[in-house]
């Protein structure tokens, strides 16, 4: 039988990680790369709780609910943005907002 | 009494004060003359009672002891080095001096300037500006005054400036017309150059004596002979160069040859004042400061030889001048000119006591001639030309019988004043042996006598020969000007009493007394011997000879011009030989030729100095200095703005801007890209954490 251990959780949660960056670099639809965020967050949360259940303690977990808090925030936000961009631009594309251009 | 001698030269200036600017245009006219008269009559009464406190307190003394005041220190220059006695302190003092001879000064210029001032009231009743006269008049009296009574050669050049500064405010007195201001000006400038030569003298016994206080000073020179007579500068012994400088300085205000010319242009101002400045008081100044310095003229015989020289040669000279003038004041400023060459040589041969005598008997009979003379252009309304008189006797008695009087004085007529003066002058240079100066000065008596009853005569005599306007004009003059001509003939006539030589009293009573209370400023210098005593046969010779030449010169003049004869007379005179006339007529053409060669001279200097000017200071120092600022300086200065200054501005920010371009790159506006940098930028640092720092 086999037993669940930290070190699962954390190639779980490097795995979740690799793909969230993945798709915030590489993806060019604004909402993908905002779920990719989200992937990343939540990848981070996994940690937090896997080392919160191996110590023993809560700190961890509630770590993890403040993490999940402002995950919503960003969210919010993000998805505003998406939306002004849309009714700017008429499209969700990354590659069409670069007027940061230096 | 003899304490309050500064009141002397303070009371004619509060007068000049008074009239000049407190109570200017405040007062009437006659309020006025009464300040200004009254002032000069309190000075002259103030005067005779110091003369006399003075001249009994030193009765007996021999020499008589100088009174003298230094009322402050006027100039305190401090330590300077001098030849004799090495580094001293030099101050100048305003101090007054009483001594014989400024008692003899002081007398002559108060009382004859009382008289003048006097005569002014009626003399320029008439005119605009008299309160404006008086003030110059007073003021010229407290210079004149500081003058002869300054006790140093510093105070007494004060007053020389100030009587110079008064001739030339007088001479211009009319400065609405043309000439007088132009003949002031003459005056003004002829005189510095004499003055300034009198300063240099004033150097020299500063810088070898260390001190110009007379009763300081002369001692000194005295004692010093070897001194005076070593060399000094210019081939010149120390003794030579100051009596020189000095005398040039006196040749400016005393009118001698070279500088002479200013005088008798000197005429154009009022009358009075060619009586009181140029004939009575002003230019015998240069007589008086020779006189003073007698001890530097005894040390230095060749000076002194010079001195009579210039002295004959300027009374001959001025007196053929005056043969040929038409202008009565002309023929007088001329006769002055030739009475002040007399004085000069009378101080050139050594007889100091006869100048100071003939500068006064000169002094009350000159100033009668030229009051008499205004009393004349006074009734001629102005005319001054003698060849539209004649005949005036008849309309103005008075002045024509103190004219007469002046005339004999001067023409050295026995018994007149004009007689004992130049008698002595003529005896003292033939005494030391200057025979064609003695010859020379005869020559000029005999023509004094001759020129000056050409001008009576053609005055007074004969046929009124101007307009009928005139004529209806003629009056005599009123009280204020006839006593001033009464008192002064009389002084013309008894002037010369006080020094009668011994010799016209056949050696039997001593009554020269002037001689011996003037002699006492001669300051004796060891190994000098006074002049030998000569036989009274000789003197009364010499006596015969003046005598026979006043005779011959009114012989002449009578011959010619008396009789009736006139005008007559006269153009026999230039028929005789029209181009010698002509010449004297013209004044030798002397104002010509300093024209063409002094004045047009200076200008050519002027002008030279002009073009170097314009040519090399501004042309060549000036522009090119501008030159080498501007295409040299500049555009150095141009060329390190633009490539080294603004070169570093620019290296600065091309530096920056290549950098940033650089830097720009990154951002280029790709989330995407951002996204990945992020990420590398993580990984890079865990790979640091994991394998930098671990491994330590």
């Amino acid at each position: 039988m086999l037993e669940i251990t930290t070190n699962h959780y954390l190639v779980l949660s490097f795995a979740l990680f690799a793909i969230g960056i993945f798709g915030i670099a590489a993806r060019k639809n604004m909402i993908t790369v905002l779920m990719s965020i989200e992937l990343v967050l939540n990848s981070v949360n996994i940690n937090l709780i896997a080392f919160s259940a191996q110590h023993g303690n809560l700190t961890g977990q509630i770590f993890a609910i403040f993490t999940i808090t402002v995950a919503a925030g960003e969210a919010a936000v993000g998805l505003g943005i998406l939306i002004s961009l849309f009714r700017l631009r008429e499209t969700t594309s990354l590659d069409q907002a670069t007027d940061l251009k230096g | 009494m003899k304490e309050l001698v500064w009141l002397i030269p303070v009371l004619p200036f509060l007068g000049a004060l008074l009239n000049g600017a407190l109570l200017r245009g405040r007062i009437s006219k006659k309020a006025a003359a009464v300040i200004a008269c009254g002032i000069i009559g309190l000075v002259a009464v103030l005067s005779l009672l110091i003369i006399g406190d003075y001249l009994t307190s030193t009765e007996g003394q021999s020499p008589r002891v100088p009174f003298e005041r230094d009322y402050y220190t006027w100039i305190p220059a401090g330590a300077i080095h001098t030849v004799v006695g090495g580094v001293r302190n030099f101050n100048v003092g305003m101090g007054f001096l009483l001594d014989p001879l400024s008692c003899v000064m002081l007398f002559v210029v108060t009382f004859v300037g009382f008289w003048i001032h006097v005569y002014s009231i009626g003399y320029m009743a008439h005119e605009d500006g008299f309160q404006r006269f008086f003030t110059y008049l007073n003021l010229f009296m407290g210079a004149m005054l500081m003058l002869i009574l300054g006790n140093n050669y510093a105070v007494m050049f004060v007053g020389w400036e100030g009587v110079g500064l008064c001739s030339y405010l007088l001479i211009g007195f009319y400065f609405k017309e043309e000439f007088p201001p132009y003949a002031g000006r003459k005056a003004f400038i002829t005189n510095r150059v004499g003055d300034f030569a009198f300063v240099l003298g004033l150097f020299a016994l500063i810088a070898n004596f260390g001190t110009i206080k007379f009763t300081e000073l002369f001692p000194k020179i005295a004692a010093n002979r070897t001194l005076m007579e070593g060399h000094y500068l210019l081939g010149l012994s120390l003794a030579s160069f100051i009596a020189l400088a000095l005398f040039i300085g006196a040749t400016g205000k005393s009118a001698q040859i070279p500088l002479f010319v200013w005088l008798p242009d000197a005429m154009a101002g009022p009358t009075p004042v060619s009586a009181l400045i140029h004939a009575a008081t002003m230019v015998t100044a240069g007589v008086y400061m020779a006189v003073r310095s007698n001890v530097i003229y005894q040390l230095s015989p060749g000076v002194s030889l010079f001195v009579a020289t210039i002295g004959a040669a300027t009374a001959l000279f001025a007196g053929t001048i005056a043969l040929a003038q038409y202008d009565i004041k002309k023929v007088l400023a001329y006769s002055t000119v030739s009475q002040l060459g007399y004085m000069f040589l009378a101080v050139g041969v050594g007889a100091y006591t006869s100048a100071i005598f003939h500068v006064m008997t000169h002094a009350f009979f000159k100033a009668l001639l030229f009051l008499g003379s205004g009393s004349v252009i006074h009734a001629m309304g102005g005319e001054q030309d003698m060849r539209k008189m004649g005949g005036l006797r008849k309309h103005l008695p008075v002045t024509a019988r103190t004219f007469r009087i002046g005339t004999l004085a001067i023409a050295g007529v026995p018994l007149f004043a004009g007689f004992f003066s130049k008698d002595q002058i003529l005896g003292a240079a033939a005494g030391h042996g200057h025979w064609v100066l003695y010859g020379m000065g005869l020559l000029t008596a005999a023509l004094t006598a001759c020129y000056m009853f050409r001008a009576f005569r053609l005055t007074f005599h004969g046929e009124f020969r101007g307009t009928h306007e005139q004529e209806h004009h003629l009056h005599e003059s009123p009280p204020a000007m006839l006593w001033p001509l009464r008192v002064l003939a009389i002084g013309a006539i008894v002037a010369g009493y006080v020094g009668i030589p011994l010799a016209m009293t056949f050696d039997t009573v001593d009554l020269n007394n002037f001689d011996h209370l003037v002699d006492d400023v001669l300051v004796s210098v060891k190994g000098i011997a006074n002049p030998e005593h000569h036989t009274l046969g000789f003197e009364l010779i010499l006596i015969g000879a003046s005598i026979a030449a006043a005779g011959l010169g009114i012989f002449v003049a009578w011959r010619i011009w008396g009789r009736r004869r006139g005008m007559a007379g006269e153009e026999a005179v230039v028929g005789f030989y029209p181009p010698g006339h002509r010449v004297l007529e013209n004044k030798y053409y002397v104002d010509e030729i300093y024209d063409a060669t002094v004045i047009r001279g200076y200008w050519a200097f002027a002008r030279g100095l002009y073009r170097f000017d314009a040519a090399f200071i501004d042309g060549f120092l000036v522009n090119g200095t501008r030159n080498v600022t501007v295409h040299l300086l500049s555009l150095g200065s141009n060329l390190f703005d633009k490539y080294v200054v603004d070169g570093l501005v620019n290296l600065t920010g091309r530096l920056l801007d290549g950098f940033s371009r650089g830097l720009r790159r990154l951002q280029t506006g790709y989330v995407a890209n951002y996204a990945l940098i992020l990420a590398m930028g993580m990984f890079a640092l865990v790979v640091f954490y994991m394998v930098v720092l671990r491994r330590g």
